[in-house]
């Protein structure tokens, strides 16, 4: 059988690290082909190595049966192979015109930059990706940029296309657009490989998907009759049930409300109890405010109008101190930007809300707060190799560990958690998801906000919001089928 | 839901003419100008303006690249007093305080952009090649090349120069000092440069996004130091101007410049963050602090309140472009 793409016993160390050992793929000629594996798994260095960024240690890669060109031919690598990083290579400052044509404006000589604008239209047209080239990169929309960054990289004339976690951070329908797409890109005889945590994606858009783990090459399947069980554990190495989230019944107490809550654009009038005991899911679509309301009850935003009362307290609007001391803790949406401190140690990061408790007169004791850490990192299971490493150096799960950590350091009567187990693989995702069951079990009452359907399995009740409202309180035991429906406006 | 369609062209059309925000602010500073002091209007005045403008501008286009590609030089206005102080002693005899090599006259010029280049090239290889903070890296070349023309002329100034260093500072063409003439179409060459060239363009791509423009075919490392090279270059030229202007080289020839060439690159929208800004937008910031310069003095404002005024410039353009741009700034 003669493949699109080959790579053979690839072999990459960093340092005492290896990164990729032996590991190979094989994608058919107009096959989209998922690559899954656990962070760590040596993903993202096959990607860095299939595109030429980095030189493999040993192994080859083919390219229809063709040896790969030289390094340091940037242009050969982009006339075979295409990616859509998982970091976003658009320059934001630039148009979206001169991104598509970034360092080939021109062939040489002046920039006509009429000429270009037009180039850059019948670019877009051609792909059907409807957006003002004139427009700053930046100012576009995740979808939009990531559209530009589809056509762009198409625009080299490879047939080959390697998306790293595309979806990652797109809303439903976003993620619906962009299946269409790719299912008309294959129709056009694009090979993918597509690299997702998300396994219904897997199941939805590829046609078989390669596993990998620590380093290795497992096993390459047809997507059609690969039990979803059987391909999680050949992503975990041992046989791992699908979550099972808890039975338990809600006390009477409310920890959390919000009433009359409204803010210009998110969201408007909006009820909300959470009682002792409680999961309550916020589902919608990225539009739908559900995020904003979130961000109001922990305090990073203040409404117009409403109040938000913790464990009774009515805590001054906008003002995140003031919920955190009346027993509120917190998950933020982006981990990077308001999750954790880098550079700071695992033990620092996790004991930031309560760093007055743990010494006298505005000091802090580093024995108790290396206590307190150890027993977080000891609870959460977080891989690390001590309470002094700094966080930035942990894997996304590891991290959002950490932010857990923070935000249970306090035994808090409220938790909020936004979009917790994005980025993060199958294990570390059912781990978050136990920690939040954990500290309801305890007592607390949480609001979940996901974009993930699964995460919101573990909800005793789904809060549907749509438009900035709140359409429908979904009890436990919904379908996907009703829950995206009412997401999407179709029915209520 | 979201549609596709980007936001409409407004905006766009708005940033197009972003650089040009400091025209209006020129015009009133010129009609303020003529209201104050009849003298102001006149083309000597003003031509005395733009001569005194055309070395530190220079710095300020080196400055505008350097910055509009993500990086850093603070070490620009020690340059422009070592260079031409060095290159000046290894040409004039030992008796006049220099080195007594005794090389021709004529080579004056070239040693001096060549001392820039190095200076340039050096900066390059420690930020590039070895990685070193930009900022710390060219702090500590301040104080090194400012000694380095210190020590070898025993903080003395050097009167005896030879005639082709004189020249271009001193020399009118057409009308106009030689000076401008330079100025004018260096900056000509810069507006274009970044505007109309994939070289160009490519000091963008890096300050906006470096993994970006690596992962475009940027040669980074290559166009970063050609940019500091460039840099150390023009200082050195600027050096030769204001050297053929004032008639000799002060120990403190070009010392406190770099401050002005941050505030006029700055207020013309010149990111520090890198990736943003243009070369005309420089251009206008020098006009606007030339123009202020020569008012106060007119009017008699003493030297040593005038600090205060510039630096209130500088706070006040951050203010509106803090408001226009609507942008928090880091």
């Amino acid at each position: 059988m003669k493949y699109h793409v080959e790579a053979r016993n690839v072999v990459k160390r960093f340092g005492p690290t290896v990164a990729l050992n032996g590991a190979s793929i094989a994608i058919a000629e107009g096959e989209t082909h998922a690559l899954v594996g656990r962070n760590g798994a040596g993903k993202s260095t096959l990607v860095s190595i299939l595109t030429g960024l980095q030189p493999a240690d040993e192994g080859e890669v083919l390219f229809a049966g063709e040896p790969a060109p030289a390094l340091a031919d940037r242009d050969a690598w982009r006339r075979r192979v295409a990616c859509v990083y998982q970091k976003s290579t658009i320059i934001p400052a630039l148009t979206v015109a001169e991104n598509l044509f970034l360092n080939r404006q021109t062939e040489g000589g002046v920039i006509r930059w009429r000429a270009l604008r037009a180039r850059a239209r019948e670019l877009l047209d051609t792909y059907e990706v409807d957006v003002d080239v004139q427009a700053l990169a930046g100012d576009l929309s995740v979808e939009q940029r990531q559209l530009v960054e589809i056509a762009r990289a198409l625009s080299f004339g490879a047939r080959f296309i390697i998306l790293d976690e595309p979806t990652a951070r797109l809303d439903g329908p976003a993620i619906e657009r962009l299946f269409t797409r790719m299912r008309s890109l294959r129709e056009q005889g694009v090979t993918m490989m597509y690299i997702s945590h998300h396994l219904d994606e897997v199941y939805e858009i590829c046609q078989s998907v390669t596993v990998f783990r620590d380093a290795r090459h497992i096993v390459t399947r047809p997507v059609a009759g690969f039990p979803h069980g059987e391909l999680v554990d050949a992503m975990t190495g041992e046989a791992t049930a699908a979550y099972q989230s808890r039975a338990r019944t809600p006390g009477e107490r409310v920890v959390l409300a919000g009433e009359g809550l409204s803010l210009a654009g998110r969201y408007r009038e909006v009820d909300l109890t959470v009682r002792s005991g409680e999961v309550v899911g916020l589902a919608g679509s990225a539009s739908s405010g559900k995020v904003g309301l979130a961000e109001t009850l922990v305090g990073l935003r203040r409404p117009d109008a409403g109040t938000v009362t913790v464990n009774g307290v009515r805590v001054r609007p906008g003002d995140v101190p003031s919920a955190l001391r009346a027993g509120l803790g917190f998950v933020p949406e982006d981990r990077h930007h308001e999750g954790f401190v880098p550079l700071l140690s695992v033990a620092e990061n996790a004991t930031i809300p309560i760093a007055g408790k743990l010494g006298r007169f505005g000091t802090v004791s580093p024995s108790r707060q290396r206590a307190r850490a150890v027993q977080l990192i000891d609870d959460l299971d977080i891989k690390t190799e001590g309470p002094g490493q700094p966080v930035g150096d942990l894997s996304g799960g590891n991290a959002q560990k950490v932010v857990f950590a923070r935000a249970l350091v306090d035994d808090p009567s409220a938790l909020v958690v936004i979009n917790p187990t994005a980025g993060v693989d199958v294990k570390a995702k059912q781990a978050l998801l136990g920690a939040v069951e954990d500290a309801v079990e305890r007592g607390a009452g949480a609001v979940l906000v996901s974009d993930d359907l699964d995460d919101l399995r573990v909800c005793d009740r789904v809060l549907v919001m749509f438009h900035g409202r709140v359409v429908k309180d979904v009890p436990r035991g919904w379908t996907d089928h009703e829950l995206v429906a009412v997401m999407e406006g179709i029915e209520q | 839901m979201t549609t596709l369609t980007a936001s409409p062209s407004p905006r766009v059309r708005l940033a197009r003419f972003r650089d040009l925000t400091l025209v209006p602010v020129i015009l009133i500073l010129l009609v303020v100008g003529a209201v104050l002091d009849p003298t102001f209007l006149t083309s000597g005045n003003l031509t005395n303006v733009l001569q005194q403008q055309a070395a530190i501008s220079l710095l300020v286009l080196a400055e505008a690249m350097i910055l509009i590609a993500g990086k850093f030089d603070l070490s620009l206005e020690s340059t422009v007093g070592m260079a031409p102080a060095i290159a000046v002693m290894l040409v004039i005899p030992a008796s006049a305080g220099g080195f007594g090599l005794g090389l021709p006259g004529g080579l004056v010029i070239p040693l001096c952009l060549l001392v820039g280049a190095a200076i340039g090239a050096f900066n390059g290889f420690l930020i590039i090649k070895f990685q070193l903070s930009a900022f710390i890296v060219t702090l500590a070349m301040l104080i090194i090349v400012h000694g380095l023309q210190l020590g070898p002329t025993q903080g003395k100034t050097l009167f005896e120069l030879p005639d082709s260093i004189l020249y271009l500072g001193s020399a009118v063409w057409l009308g106009l000092p030689a000076s401008i003439w330079i100025a004018g179409v260096l900056f000509a060459a810069g507006i274009a440069g970044l505007a109309y060239f994939r070289i160009g363009r490519s000091l963008y791509a890096i300050g906006g996004n470096i993994d970006a423009a690596r992962a475009a075919g940027i040669r980074v490392d290559r166009v970063l130091w050609g940019v500091f090279i460039l840099g150390g270059t023009l200082a050195a030229l600027a050096g030769v101007l204001e050297t053929g202007r004032l008639g000799a080289i002060g120990s403190n020839q070009g010392v406190g410049w770099i401050f002005m060439v941050f505030a006029a690159a700055v207020i013309g929208g010149v990111s520090m963050d890198g990736g943003k800004g243009t070369i005309l937008g420089a251009l206008t910031g020098v006009l606007v602090i030339g123009l202020v310069q020569n008012i106060l003095t007119l009017k008699g404002v003493s030297g040593f309140w005038q600090p205060v005024v510039y630096g209130a410039i500088i706070l006040v353009a951050l203010i509106i472009s803090r408001i226009a741009g609507g942008k928090a700034q880091d």
